[in-house]
């Protein structure tokens, strides 16, 4: 089952679409509005979008300058070449201190990499500390947004995930009671946890450090507790200096939520210091994972995506995610950037997710870091079908259809034939034939001349002249 | 100055009447109009289906035939948008970058040439209009909500707004994707349906009777689901409004009784 099946599942409940489109909407909406208090807001999108480019040409160098300053400052660096590598990393940093209770704050990296699932086959409890990422992990399923990972609940569903998981009064649907319900129970879990893991927004070459952004301050607590702190990084997430912080930290939030900034904003370097005697010396260790960057580094059509900040922005302007949901698309990143990003894992597996998209190019024009996502995905499409991951039925149809345009003779013809058995066909036959097309749609009358014809009419007779 | 009329596949055969109403309203513009049989496509459902090759070779049958004259009109943003955007990377004849830029969509030509005729007759129609997102996003005819760089002209609301008694009613969101999409429209039947549709709600709500747009795909589109819902908008391209105003043609009978 594709993007295609999900999303007309997805669909097929109305209200439940407009519901869905709509809160996205609204952020997108609010979205705009934030854009609107920054006077140059198209100047701070080509001042990020430009670090983020001269960082990428340069990632082993910033890397390298990012490991020495981050091992001065005390941490210890681990480089995974792909999943696998970087989920042994953070098992074996937990088994050896013989660690089983971690609480994790909100990283996409860690969710890519399958590690929740890795580390509870091993008798690890592993506990997603920001609100929707606990309620998509209660739920067993996977986030439908890289920014608001339950947006696709409704709190009344919320409701009842929390009256089976933590004993929630029948009914209850108010969001501030449910928060603090989740509050109470991630309490206890963030006082008993002997590691926190994060992930990365920025990673600072210059000084070893890096930025963690949440709203929920569970990164913080997550970290500030428990002796251990392991930070998971992707290969694309590194910027040159601090000061290149202030131009990403101004986007990122307006672009994600519409809020001037996000609630936290965490700098970290190096593990912080030792309080009281007896206690575990305070560690941090960060993993830098490659996991397919470097292959979409090499590959100059795509490489640019490599700047996205995971903001969500395209995710919420999309009409199309707004309509199929984020679950539709069968990936970890869904919507724009993902149809980007997940070919490049799976060409096979995901040859039609750069067809789920209409071309609008609204997604392009929201990116903060103005990666051409739309036009990423036209070459994809180009891509795969000569890679011969489309399916044959299109290849065919448009090679038919080709030929006939390179042919006015024939063309003419066939066309002629076609409008005049159309024009005789019962409206039920003619729906059939045309169908998808006419699934919802009713065809109009078809013309009994063509616009060629028309005027070669119009030209006859301008050459018998006026009567 | 000889301008060259491109009229694509599906105006050619499903409203032959729009090709005549750009024709008709350029000639009025006091434009020496071409047409020429031999092109048929652009290429752009070649491109947007990853078939490059197919695409290219439409591409250079368009530069080849094309190549001498002053501008290329076409009633059609989204052609316009793929000509002038993708031409150049996919014809690797020389002529192929100058033909891109002489590539026009109807309204922003006139616009350009400052050269619209009088449109005079009053259209008392309370008129939708669709933003086509190819001419919009690539072609730059208007402002994106979604961009805050310097304001746009958007030729079709300009000329729109010439047209006497003629209201352009709002929307909610003013440059939303109708749907349409290409394949996208019959591959991804169910969404692309349901974007039409919540596009044609909000011309409800916002109070039109028409609803128009420079690009015919859109609107075959729209229009389809109207009917098939039986939603009480009528749809017609902007070429058709605009001869309207300037010629006198009449809207309900240029289409050919079946």
């Amino acid at each position: 089952m594709g993007h295609v099946d999900r999303a007309r599942e997805f669909v097929r409940d109305e209200s439940r679409t407009k519901w869905h489109d709509e809160s996205l909407w609204f952020v997108r909406a609010k979205r705009d509005d934030a854009a609107d208090t920054v006077p140059d807001w198209e100047a701070l999108r080509d001042e990020a979008a430009t670090i983020k480019r001269d960082a990428l040409s340069r990632l082993p160098d910033l890397w390298r300058q990012f490991e020495t300053a981050a091992t001065e400052a005390g941490a210890v660096v681990h480089w995974a070449r792909d999943a696998e590598e970087h989920n042994q990393i953070v098992l074996d940093l937990l088994e050896e201190r013989g660690f089983r209770r971690v609480v994790k704050s909100k990283s996409m990296l860690t969710e890519e990499c399958g590690l929740n699932p890795f580390l509870e086959a091993r008798g690890i409890e592993i506990i997603d500390t920001d609100l929707g990422e606990r309620i998509v992990q209660l739920r067993n399923e996977p986030p439908s947004h890289i920014v608001m990972p339950a947006i696709h609940l409704k709190r009344s569903e919320v409701g009842k995930l929390f009256e089976k998981e933590m004993g929630a009064p029948v009914g209850l649907d108010d969001p501030d009671a449910l928060t603090a319900l989740a509050r109470k129970d991630l309490r206890k879990r963030f006082i008993a946890a002997e590691a926190g893991i994060t992930g990365v927004n920025f990673a600072v070459a210059e000084t070893g450090s890096f930025v963690v952004v949440t709203n929920e301050g569970n990164a913080d607590l997550g970290t500030a507790l428990p002796s251990l702190h392991i930070a998971c990084v992707g290969l694309e997430k590194i910027i040159p200096a601090p000061s290149d912080l202030a131009p990403f930290l101004r986007l990122l939030a307006r672009s994600a939520t519409g809020q001037p900034i996000s609630a936290y904003t965490s700098h970290f370097r190096g593990p912080r210091e030792a309080e009281d005697i007896g206690s575990p010396a305070p560690a941090m260790h960060i993993v830098i994972v490659d996991n397919g960057r470097s292959d979409l580094l090499a590959q100059p059509s795509f490489r640019d995506a490599l700047a996205c900040i995971r903001c969500g922005a395209c995710l919420n302007t999309c009409p199309v995610y707004r309509r199929s949901g984020g679950h539709s698309y069968g990936t970890t990143i869904p919507g724009p950037i993902g149809s980007v990003l997940e070919p490049s894992r799976d060409p096979k597996a995901h040859a039609e997710l750069p067809h789920a998209c209409t071309l609008c190019g609204s997604c392009t024009n929201v990116c903060p870091v103005r990666v051409p996502l739309h036009h990423q995905l036209l070459t994809w499409r180009a891509h795969l079908a000569e890679g011969g991951h489309h399916p044959t039925r299109r290849r065919v149809a448009f090679g038919l259809a080709g030929r006939l345009f390179a042919h006015p003779r024939a063309y003419e013809i066939l066309t002629k034939a076609g409008r005049r058995v159309a024009r005789r066909l019962p409206t039920a036959w003619l729906d059939r034939l045309t169908s998808p097309w006419t699934e919802a749609r009713t065809l109009p009358p078809i013309p009994a001349r063509s616009f060629r014809e028309q005027m070669r009419a119009r030209a006859r007779q301008a050459t018998k002249g006026p009567r | 100055m000889r301008v060259a009329l491109f009229v694509p596949c599906y105006v050619d055969q499903l409203r032959p009447q729009i090709g005549l109403a750009t024709l008709d309203f350029l000639t009025a513009a006091g434009f020496e109009v071409d047409f020429q049989e031999e092109v048929i496509c652009c290429g752009q459902p070649f491109l947007t289906a990853g078939e490059t090759k197919r695409a290219a070779a439409l591409g250079a049958r368009f530069v080849d035939a094309f190549q001498h004259v002053d501008a290329i009109v076409t009633p059609s943003g989204s052609c316009a948008a793929t000509l002038r955007r993708h031409l150049e990377s996919l014809v690797a004849a020389p002529a192929a970058a100058s033909v891109a830029a002489k590539t026009f969509e109807l309204c922003e030509f006139i616009t350009k040439e400052s050269a619209c005729p009088p449109l005079s007759r009053p259209f008392p129609h309370r008129v939708g209009l669709h933003a086509s997102c190819h001419g919009l996003r690539e072609l730059g005819l208007g402002t994106p909500t979604e961009t805050r760089a310097a304001t746009r002209i958007d030729p079709a609301r300009e000329l729109l707004s010439r047209i006497p008694e003629l209201e352009i009613t709002s929307l909610d969101r003013r440059d939303e994707c109708c749907g349409f999409g290409g394949t996208f429209s019959v591959e991804e039947a169910a969404v692309s349906t349901r974007m039409g549709l919540d596009r044609l709600e909000d011309h409800g709500r916002g109070g039109a009777e028409i609803v128009t747009s420079t690009d015919v795909s859109c609107l075959l589109h729209l229009e389809g689901l109207s009917r098939r819902r039986t939603l009480p908008f009528e749809i017609f391209h902007i070429a058709e409004i605009l001869a309207a105003s300037a010629l006198g043609h009449d809207l309900r009978a240029s289409a050919e009784p079946r």
